[in-house]
């Protein structure tokens, strides 16, 4: 018997080690995605949690299972009752169709709720007014426009706290997509077309955010900042970024638009308040003609 | 443009490699080809390969030619993973790691291209080539000669993605080279025609092998063998070949629009003129998701016979197995945009396919709880093929829990495309699909050649593979939640160092894992002798196992009657013999057509590649005739009397 012992042991040692190790690493790490800064993010958290708990109600009995039945019917084990025409049973055959049926029932209620309550298309209700983002995404960084504030930046969202924004996102580059973990829902950004997506930010901070297709040389290093700021310092940086940034216009989208790396956090004054559609429309002459839009709305 | 330049196309020097790491490979590459020439002429060895297996229609040496080439490319995608791993460990926070960008990107897009289309495919028509036929009976697959045309094809993909290593890069742009990104105006290269053309003649190949095999197993059965009283094994590949026979056109179509959009500037994909890159996205899914149940599917085959086998009791739930493989090939058409869920699709469109996809694990669950019971009150043998399904179910359960956890959309938007993902997918990749046939290869190995693979580093194989798999890929979930996305050659969060140097870690437990197998290999070759071992070793359940091993090149002297599932079991059980009665044996003779007609296609990939028009045009032509001449071919089998069979049964006893 003692020797049937030391196989599982070592394995047991092993997963602990393991355990330990996962432990040790966590430590004071942040976790944008489970330590959200929004409210879309936060239900994503919760449905994660939600999802994670209710798949364990299989999981975890797998594991068990398998683990006491190869233990148990070992060859070694003489004491173990061998049966081999036990093989059907409509009871229990019947039980593990019916339970991950019911799992799975439960969970496409979930599914159907949250691709609603979370679609990114969902304008966010607020008493503060909705402030609109058009966000293109270049080789290789982020361009964001504000149209009803006359500003524009480069690889930074200054954005009020507790103030529904609303994208609408497009590129100029490659096929992209627009992610900020702590305020939740990435989005692809296309060439001629439109997607949109709203968050909303419940704290002040710094977020960090991300391109998450694959785009191109200057991938990895396709970054923004997103500053979380009170009404009044946000309002602050508008005034200033008018008064005193560079203006942006077709010239010098067109510079901007060019591939590059690496580049800094800028603002401008926007000098051209129609040029996110002029982007849009680079790809449309074609389209234009025949009287089609191949801009896309979504199902919406 | 001059004569020579339309006689080179676009090929120029510069497309040689220039940073060393290439460099390396790229003179190493044809080393070591060289080096194996060399063995082969100094054992005097040409003509034995080109009698034995180059030119050979037996579908068990077929097989055994796809494992080969399957487990050199899986040392190729190992050395990929190498190199990515040791990029994402060294470049942190400014930190310069030991490649470069561009290198980076096409590492991993071999990678994933490899190890799908060259190790996973590879190993599965392996397994199928060398099991299937002596499972449900049959002498041979339906189609021998086209057996060798698919095999051959894939070997011609398998080099041209190689070379492209020694002379014109790869693409840059991931394992499915989503446009505009890889189209004309992002990627004007040659890479991605490398991409595409590797893919096109190898997907053929693997078209063919499914019409094949679907064929084999309608038509080839031993009498009596009903659908019903198939091995789960058949019952898989039967399923995949449907799979295959539907999925596998969508993508020659959808790489053919992709090649012509870079060849003849049409706009299929582009962003402008009309072009819709949303089209190829779709396209490319409703391949590349059936793909995963392609691979999948037979290695779930695998593990039935295998926990049958060793718990020595028939699989449980036969009935209800058949049930959920069928389900499965349904459910795996309609859930293809669970990929792009992040695209802006509708919330009804977005919340039906991840329904559908959660549903899937619904038959999934079902499996492993059969699997499980078919242990419940078994003997079970822990033989290194045991290890590898324990291996599995800890593994892929993991994987099929975060799959169902990504199948709801609205938590799908803050995974998607992170290294959540990328664990995700090489969880159920690895523990479903390679594990399986690693086991399988363990499991049906004596009878192909005779003798038994050693089991003491078989076990230790698994057991490094397992827990170099929980140190490389565990830490990737947690890098995805802190918000890394894939594909990534640096970054600037010096918190994620510490994860991507244990993924590292595991990397190297991995490749000591791969590294067991190889050597387990080498040792029992040179100890065949001590290994050898009679028809049965495992004492196994199905047909394969009532014929000597090495199985002979015509499976069954005597075609068995098959009565019951598990019919060899039952014949042991009940002292009984094969009822069926010696007759003359038709075989195919070999043939070189396929080895040539593959080489052509080769060409035809590599003309267009390089616009070498001249070429793409002599290939087709050589294509064409080689398939006239092999129609024109009479005398294409020979016979083996049943005076020749009785003498060679007698000659065994």
């Amino acid at each position: 018997m003692n020797r049937r012992i030391i196989g599982p042991l070592i394995g047991v040692s092993i997963a602990a080690a393991l355990i330990a190790l996962g432990w040790w690493l966590v430590q004071g790490k942040q976790f944008d995605v489970l330590s959200p800064a929004g409210e879309v993010a936060d239900q994503q958290r919760n449905l994660f949690i939600f999802t994670i708990s209710l798949i364990s109600l299989v999981v975890i009995p797998v594991f068990v299972m398998l683990g006491v039945f190869a233990w148990r019917y070992s060859e070694k084990n003489k004491k173990a009752k061998y049966d081999p025409s036990f093989t059907h049973s409509v009871v229990l055959e019947s039980i593990w169709w019916g339970v991950p049926i019911a799992i799975i029932g439960v969970l496409s209620v979930v599914t159907f709720q949250t691709s609603h309550s979370l679609d990114p298309y969902r304008k966010i209700v607020s008493e503060q007014e909705t402030v609109n983002v058009q966000v293109v995404a270049l080789q290789w960084k982020w361009l964001f426009i504000y149209p009803e504030l006359g500003v524009a930046s480069l690889n930074q969202l200054p954005i009020p706290e507790d103030t529904p924004i609303s994208f609408t996102i497009t590129a100029d580059a490659p096929m992209s997509a627009f992610w900020v973990p702590a305020l939740g829902s990435q989005i692809y950004a296309m060439s001629g077309m439109n997607s949109q997506l709203n968050l909303i930010a419940s704290q002040q901070g710094d977020f960090r955010g991300y391109a998450t297709n694959i785009n191109g040389e200057g991938y990895s290093d396709m970054k923004m900042t997103v500053h979380s700021w009170s009404q009044k310092k946000f309002d602050a940086w508008v005034v200033d970024t008018k008064a005193n940034k560079p203006d942006l216009d077709i010239t010098e989208y067109e510079r901007l638009a060019k591939p590059s790396e690496n580049n800094e956090e800028l603002a401008y004054n926007l000098a051209d308040d129609q040029l996110y559609s002029t982007i849009l429309n680079k790809y449309m002459s074609h389209g234009a003609e025949t009287g089609h839009s191949s801009v896309n709305e979504g199902n919406h | 443009m001059n004569f020579f330049g339309g006689l080179l196309g676009r090929m120029s020097p510069e497309y040689f490699p220039s940073d060393p790491a290439t460099i390396g490979a790229a003179i190493s590459m044809p080393l070591a080809v060289l080096g194996i020439a060399g063995l082969l002429t100094y054992f005097k060895k040409w003509k034995w390969l080109w009698k034995e297996y180059i030119t050979t229609l037996d579908a068990k040496k077929i097989g055994v030619m796809y494992i080969v080439v399957a487990l050199v490319m899986l040392i190729r995608g190992f050395a990929d993973t190498l190199m990515i791993r040791a990029q994402t460990a060294i470049a942190a926070n400014g930190q310069q790691g030991p490649i470069d960008t561009d290198t980076f990107q096409q590492v991993f897009t071999a990678h994933g291209t490899i190890m799908i289309f060259f190790v996973a495919m590879g190993l599965m028509f392996g397994l199928i080539n060398v099991a299937l036929p002596l499972l449900i009976g049959a002498r041979d697959v339906a189609f021998p000669f086209l057996n060798s045309v698919s095999f051959w094809l894939f070997a011609a993909g398998m080099i041209l993605v190689n070379f492209a290593l020694i002379f014109g890069g790869f693409s840059a742009g991931g394992w499915l080279g989503y446009p505009p990104l890889t189209g004309l105006e992002y990627s004007p290269g040659p890479g991605v025609d490398y991409w595409i053309w590797t893919l096109q003649i190898a997907g053929v190949g693997s078209l063919l092998s499914g019409v094949n095999f679907f064929v084999t197993i309608i038509k080839c059965r031993a009498p009596g063998m009903t659908l019903m009283k198939m091995p789960i094994f058949a019952w898989s590949v039967l399923v995949t070949t449907i799979l295959i026979m539907l999925a596998f056109p969508v993508l020659t179509a959808t790489l053919a629009m992709l090649s012509l959009d870079r060849v003849m500037d049409m706009h299929f994909f582009t962003s402008t003129a009309g072009g819709n890159p949303m089209l190829y996205v779709n396209l490319i899914w409703a391949w590349g998701h059936p793909e995963v149940y392609i691979l999948v599917l037979p290695a779930f085959g695998i593990y039935s016979e295998i926990v049958a086998t060793f718990a020595r009791k028939a699989i449980f739930g036969y009935k209800t197995m058949v049930a959920a493989l069928i389900a499965i090939m349904f459910l795996s058409f309609i859930v293809w945009q669970h990929h792009f869920f992040t695209m802006g699709a509708g919330a009804n469109v977005n919340a039906f396919f991840g329904i559908m996809t959660a549903i899937i694990a619904v038959p999934t669950g079902v499996k492993i709880f059969n699997w499980l019971f078919t242990m419940y009150r078994g003997r079970i043998l822990f033989a290194s093929p045991m290890w590898w399904f324990m291996a599995f179910v800890v593994t892929f359960t993991i994987g099929g829990a975060t799959g169902v956890m990504m199948s709801v959309p609205a938590l799908d938007f803050q995974v998607h495309n992170t290294m959540f993902l990328v664990a995700h997918f090489h969880n159920v990749i690895i523990g479903g699909v390679l594990f399986g046939f690693l086991a399988g290869i363990t499991y049906w190995f004596p009878k192909i050649f005779g003798f038994m693979l050693h089991e003491g580093l078989g076990k230790a194989s698994a057991a490094l593979w397992q827990i170099g798999f929980i140190l490389a890929f565990i830490p990737l979930y947690a890098l995805g939640l802190m918000g890394a996305v894939r594909r990534i050659d640096s970054y600037s969060d010096p918190s994620w160092q510490p994860f991507f140097i244990v993924s590292a870690i595991g990397v190297v437990v991995i490749g000591a894992g791969i590294f067991a197998t190889v050597l387990q290999i080498a040792i029992s070759i040179k100890n065949r002798k001590k290994y050898s071992v009679g028809g049965d070793p495992w004492n196994g359940r199905t047909l394969e196992w009532s014929v000597p091993s090495p199985a002979p090149h015509y499976n069954f002297a005597i075609t068995p009657v098959v009565e019951h599932q598990d019919q060899w079991w039952y014949e042991k059980e009940h002292n009984e013999t094969n009822k069926g009665v010696l007759e003359d044996i038709e075989l195919p003779k070999n043939s070189s057509l396929g080895f040539f007609m593959a080489i052509a296609a080769g060409f035809f990939g590599f003309g267009v590649i390089w616009h070498l028009w001249w070429l793409v045009a002599i290939a087709f032509v050589a294509i064409v005739v080689l398939v006239i001449i092999r129609t024109m071919n009479d005398d294409s089998t020979f016979i083996i009397t049943k005076e020749e069979l009785a003498k060679e049964i007698g000659a065994r006893a």
